[in-house]
This record gives structure tokens, C-alpha cells and sequence, in this order.
């Protein structure tokens, strides 16, 4: 495998919180273009993980890269190359639709013209084109969903992180969500995503299940079907979480 | 950069339900109405009269502290006992007592002593309230000795006060220029602060966090606009000074701004810092209201420094709100110049460098 085609890596990368290892060693790569599904039950330590490769927390050891650039040092070079959506819905509800798209076109460093064409372009790929001027605090919470995925890969990042994204949202919204994932890596877009619903890991090209802080399965879903014996991704899931010491929170 | 994030906040501040109308509703608050009610002079203080002389100067005197203002005479008692128990009973604030060879003293040998007896619980009209009859009754003894043909000049209570810069005492004028300094410390200060902590807690700081805005830049895109807001609404209120209250700075306006522009810097700065250290707006609002009321009670916005004990004047040494009310003040009121103000100057630069290089280092975008 080429260098060139690893977006993603990590080697014995560590959170430590005083005594509680949040993260604990990991190693894995992510290539270009992959859908990379990051499992565990909660509290295993995904979005911890996720944060250090975002550059929003800092590593206790280990090395992390994320397109080319090392998390622990140039973490501003990383930021310019991801995007990020977190759990928490995080778009500016007193701002509508069009400034939302603007404010962080803008601070990706994009000129105003390229912010307005791709802003027509999004809607209409999007279906919003009504709902420009809305305020995005009154739009239902899918459609928020769905328009905070596409600001956030507006700025054409080498990677995505996508924490949780469709917690919440119904199934043919879910449909649309995964839609919109699989044109992002048709552009050449590296996916990173963490999930709690197990058909949705099933359309990761390669998926990582975290438990207790440390990753003890990955593979293609295929593959980890047939290690484990499983008919689903969700009985594979099973029977590595219930080993799982730490408790959920 | 800074342009879409500067745009986006004005956007949301005049968007905001309430932070327009409040713009809107301190400075009409502070201008119109504290001026009035934040007053400390004193006035229809209730006098009882024990006069055992009773004749004609003696009663002259009475009428002339009656005629002003400041005193209501509610009535006349027979003997100081009487009206020890009208204080008790809080009829009366103040007691003046007059012997009974008062009249006679007076035109003999000019030299007599009236008593006057104060309660004292309300320590500010007490002492207000005896110096105010302690000088009507000196004016009245220099009226009579001119009246009776005899050489002018030797009174009998040597009381000599002057008044210097406001000249008519007016507590207005005093109150005006410090009140505008609280103005500016809520809304350059405190205000850009609660919204950094409101967007911790609402979460969107966190999309900020991972974009490769740099922290200086973010944290200006909060400042600037309520700098704006701050020298626009302090325009204003210099403004209204000048129409309502006739009150015109005697020194140069200039020195002014060039003061709050440094002031605004040292609030914001201090208002980051705080914003770093709080997650949520509840414990932001509380230790924000600890500052508050330190820096505007130790400050000589209400009470003098002067009268402060030692400790607690040591203790605002390091209160930025006192120099910059020192500042407002003598350029309003005497006409200082920058270069009265040199130490002011000095002591505000260093707050600003002090709070500013705290607000940069304690900004974190990741833990």
C-alpha cells in the first residue's frame, strides 16, 4: 500500500484522564476514499479517539497522523484538512440557512463568489432551495442533519469525522444521510464515522469495534461476519461489547 | 476571515430578543434616571426646635432655616428631653437647641453657642444635615453683626467650606461621567464574555474549535463588535449629558475616548479570561457579579476613596475602575489634560497588557 493513499494513521495513540485510560493504544490506518466505521458501546472511547484526530484534545502518547500531518504538532495544518461534525448539533440556529453556509465557507478561507455558486449547488443537491432563508433553528432535525454534513465537507477536506450523525433521525432520512455520504466519497472524500446503528455499519467499506478503550475487532463487515460467525454486524457486536467492563454512561 | 465571523455577529446580537432592547433600555436608564435617584444630597430633613430664648433673633434664625430647602420644621419643644424622645420616636432627625440668653449674648459679645443634636443612623443625612445648619446659622450671626452696626467678619461659628470644580454641589454632575464608566464596563466587559460562554454551551464552539481559525482572530470577532456598541451608546450618552444635563466636558473630549478606547480594552480582556474559566453561563453570571460589585463599590463610584480605611485602599490599587473614574471625572469636572493623567495612563496600559496576555494564554482550543 502506497504512503500517498493513507489519510488516516495511528500508532499506540493514548488518552489518559489521572488513572482512567480513555483510549488505550491504538493502531490503525485509514486509506483514501474508505468508509471507516468506528464502533463501541458508550463510553468505549470512540468520541475521545475521534477528538485527538481532530485536534480538539491532545494525545497522552502514541503518534497520530491525519492527512500527512501529525496531530500533536501542526494540529492547525490538520484542522485545515478535515471536516468535523460533532455530536451535538452545531450549526448557528439564529443564523438561516445561507449564512450558516457562508460563515463557514468563510472561515475555511473561501472567496465569496466560490461560497455563492456552491451554495445554490448544495441547496439543490440538498433540496433546500426554499428553505434558504429559513433560520436553521426552525428546520426539523434531519434536515439540519443533512445540511451540517454538507458544510461540513463544503471546504473539499481530504477527511470528514462524522460523531454519531443520525442519532435521532428516521430511517428514510438515515437512507437520504447515507446518499449524501456515499457522493462525498465518490469526489475522493475519506469518511470516518462512529454509529450505534448496526445496519449503518454494514455500508462502511471497513469498520473498527472499540471496546473498553481498546480495538478488538476490524475489518471489512464480510470478514468480521464470517471471524465471528455472525449472520449481522449487530450479533458481532454483541459478542464483543458484552465482554465490555465499563459501564455505558 | 474575521469579516464572515465579524457579520455573524452582529447578525445574532441585533437578531437577539433581548440585547437590542437592552442597548437600547441601560443607557436611557442610566442618563435619565440614576442621575436622580443614585443622589446623595439631602433634603427636607426633619427639624425639631427647642428654643428656650424665644425672642426676636432667635426666632428670625428659625425662619431662615426654614425658608431653604433642606429642613421642615415640624415642631417646637419645650425642653431638650421632649425632643430627644421625638428623635426616638423618629419624628425628627435633628434637634437644634437655642439657650435663653441667646438675644442677649448675641448683641453683647457676638459669642454664643446653640447646640444641635443629630441622629445619626443615617450616617449621610446626619452629617450632611449638620453641616447644611451649621452654615445657614454662621451666614445668619454675619447678618446680624452688620444689622447691629457692628464690624463685620466676626462670627461666631468659624466654618468655612469651599466647593471646588462643582461648584453647586450638583450630584448629578459628580454621578454623570462615572456613571457612563459602568455603562462601559457592562457592555464592552461582560457582555462579549457571556456570548464566548454561551457558545461553549450551546456547542457550536466546538465547530470553531476544529475549523483553523486562530484563537486571536475568533476572540476579536467577539470583542469588536461590542467595542462598537460601547464608544457608539458612550457617544451617545456624552451627548445627552451635554443636551438634558448641561453638562459639558471641561476638558477635552478627545481625552475621553482616548481613556475608554484603553478602559474597554482592560474590561474585555478581563471578561475573557472569565469566559475561559467558566463552562456555563450560571457560573459566568455569578463570578461576574463578584467582580461587579468589588470593582464598582471599591472604585469611589459611590463612596470616596478617601474615606476608605487604609486595607481597603490598598485593595483598589488594583481596581481598573478607579482610574478610569478619576479620569472621567477630572476631565469633566476640572479640566484635566492627558498629562494630568499620566499615571492613570500608565495604570490602565498595564491592566490591558496584564488581563489581554491571561485572556490569550487561557484561551484553549483543545484539552
Amino acid at each position: 500500500m502506497n504512503d500517498e493513499d493513507i489519510v488516516i494513521h495511528t500508532d499506540k495513540l493514548r488518552k489518559q484522564f489521572g488513572n482512567f485510560v480513555a483510549v488505550e493504544d491504538i493502531s490503525f490506518d485509514v486509506k483514501k476514499g474508505e468508509i471507516f466505521g468506528f464502533l463501541g458501546a458508550n463510553g468505549a472511547g470512540k468520541t475521545t479517539a475521534m477528538r485527538m484526530l481532530c485536534g480538539l484534545s491532545y494525545p497522552t502518547s502514541g503518534i497520530a497522523t491525519v492527512a500527512g500531518f501529525d496531530v500533536s504538532k501542526h494540529q492547525e495544518e490538520v484542522k485545515k484538512n478535515i471536516g468535523y461534525m460533532s455530536q451535538k448539533f452545531s450549526l448557528y440556529d439564529d443564523l438561516k440557512v445561507w449564512e450558516n453556509i457562508r460563515l463557514f465557507g468563510g472561515i475555511y478561507g473561501m472567496k465569496s463568489a466560490k461560497i455563492k455558486t456552491k451554495t445554490d449547488e448544495i441547496l439543490n443537491e440538498l433540496g433546500l432551495e426554499n428553505e434558504r432563508n429559513k433560520f436553521v433553528g426552525e428546520l426539523p432535525l434531519g434536515w439540519k442533519q443533512k445540511l451540517s454534513f454538507s458544510i461540513s465537507i463544503f471546504h473539499e477536506p481530504k477527511v470528514v469525522f462524522l460523531d454519531e450523525p443520525t442519532g435521532g433521525v428516521d430511517p428514510v432520512t438515515r437512507r437520504h444521510f447515507w446518499e449524501l455520504i456515499y457522493k462525498a466519497v465518490s469526489r475522493g472524500i475519506t469518511i470516518f464515522v462512529t454509529t450505534h446503528y448496526m445496519d449503518e455499519a454494514e455500508y462502511c467499506n471497513r469498520v473498527s469495534i472499540m471496546v473498553d478503550g481498546k480495538i478488538k475487532a476490524l475489518d471489512s463487515p464480510s470478514n468480521l461476519k464470517q471471524e465471528f460467525g455472525a449472520s449481522s454486524m449487530e450479533q458481532v457486536f454483541f459478542r464483543l461489547a458484552r465482554e465490555a467492563e465499563r459501564k455505558g454512561d | 476571515m474575521i469579516r464572515f465571523l465579524l457579520e455573524k455577529e452582529f447578525k445574532q446580537i441585533f437578531r437577539n430578543k433581548f440585547i437590542p432592547k437592552m442597548l437600547i433600555m441601560m443607557p436611557l436608564m442610566i442618563m435619565f434616571v440614576l442621575p436622580w435617584a443614585a443622589n446623595q444630597e439631602v433634603k427636607d430633613i426633619r427639624l425639631g426646635v427647642v428654643n428656650y430664648d424665644n425672642r426676636e433673633i432667635s426666632n428670625r434664625l428659625i425662619d431662615k432655616i426654614t425658608s431653604s430647602d433642606y429642613f421642615i420644621l415640624v415642631d417646637d419643644y419645650l425642653s431638650a428631653r421632649e425632643a430627644n424622645d421625638a428623635v426616638e420616636r423618629g419624628d425628627i432627625d435633628m434637634i437644634l437647641e437655642i439657650p435663653n440668653n441667646f438675644e442677649k449674648e448675641m448683641i453683647r459679645s457676638h459669642n454664643v453657642k446653640v447646640m444641635i443634636a443629630t441622629n445619626s443612623v443615617n450616617g449621610t443625612k446626619g452629617v450632611l444635615g449638620t453641616s447644611y445648619l451649621s452654615s445657614i446659622i454662621n451666614d445668619y450671626s454675619n447678618d446680624i453683626t452688620i444689622n447691629h452696626g457692628i464690624i463685620a467678619g466676626k462670627s461666631n461659628i468659624n466654618l468655612s467650606v469651599k466647593y471646588l470644580f462643582n461648584v453647586l454641589m450638583d450630584y448629578k454632575v459628580f454621578m454623570i461621567p462615572a456613571l457612563i464608566v459602568m455603562l462601559l464596563t457592562m457592555l464592552s466587559g461582560f457582555l462579549p464574555a457571556l456570548n464566548i460562554v454561551s457558545e461553549k454551551e450551546v456547542g457550536t464552539i466546538e465547530q470553531i474549535n476544529v475549523s483553523p481559525i486562530n484563537r486571536l482572530t475568533f476572540v476579536l470577532s467577539k470583542l469588536i463588535p461590542y467595542w462598537v456598541i460601547g464608544i457608539v451608546i458612550m457617544s451617545v450618552c456624552l451627548i445627552v449629558a451635554a443636551l438634558v444635563y448641561n453638562l459639558l466636558p471641561a476638558g477635552n473630549v478627545f481625552t475621553i475616548y482616548l481613556f475608554s478606547i484603553l478602559y474597554i480594552l482592560v474590561v474585555s480582556g478581563l471578561g475573557i479570561v472569565l469566559s475561559n474559566y467558566s463552562d456555563t453561563m450560571q457560573q459566568a453570571m455569578f463570578v461576574m457579579f463578584f467582580f461587579v460589585m468589588i470593582l464598582m463599590l471599591m472604585s469611589g463610584l459611590y463612596t470616596p476613596i478617601s474615606g476608605m480605611p487604609d486595607w481597603a485602599r490598598y485593595i483598589t490599587i488594583v481596581n481598573p475602575l478607579k482610574y478610569y473614574i478619576e479620569v472621567m471625572r477630572s476631565v469633566y469636572l476640572k479640566g484635566s489634560t492627558f498629562f494630568d493623567l499620566i499615571p492613570q495612563f500608565y495604570a490602565l496600559v498595564v491592566f490591558a497588557l496584564f488581563f489581554n496576555c491571561w485572556a490569550v494564554i487561557s484561551y484553549k482550543k483543545r484539552n
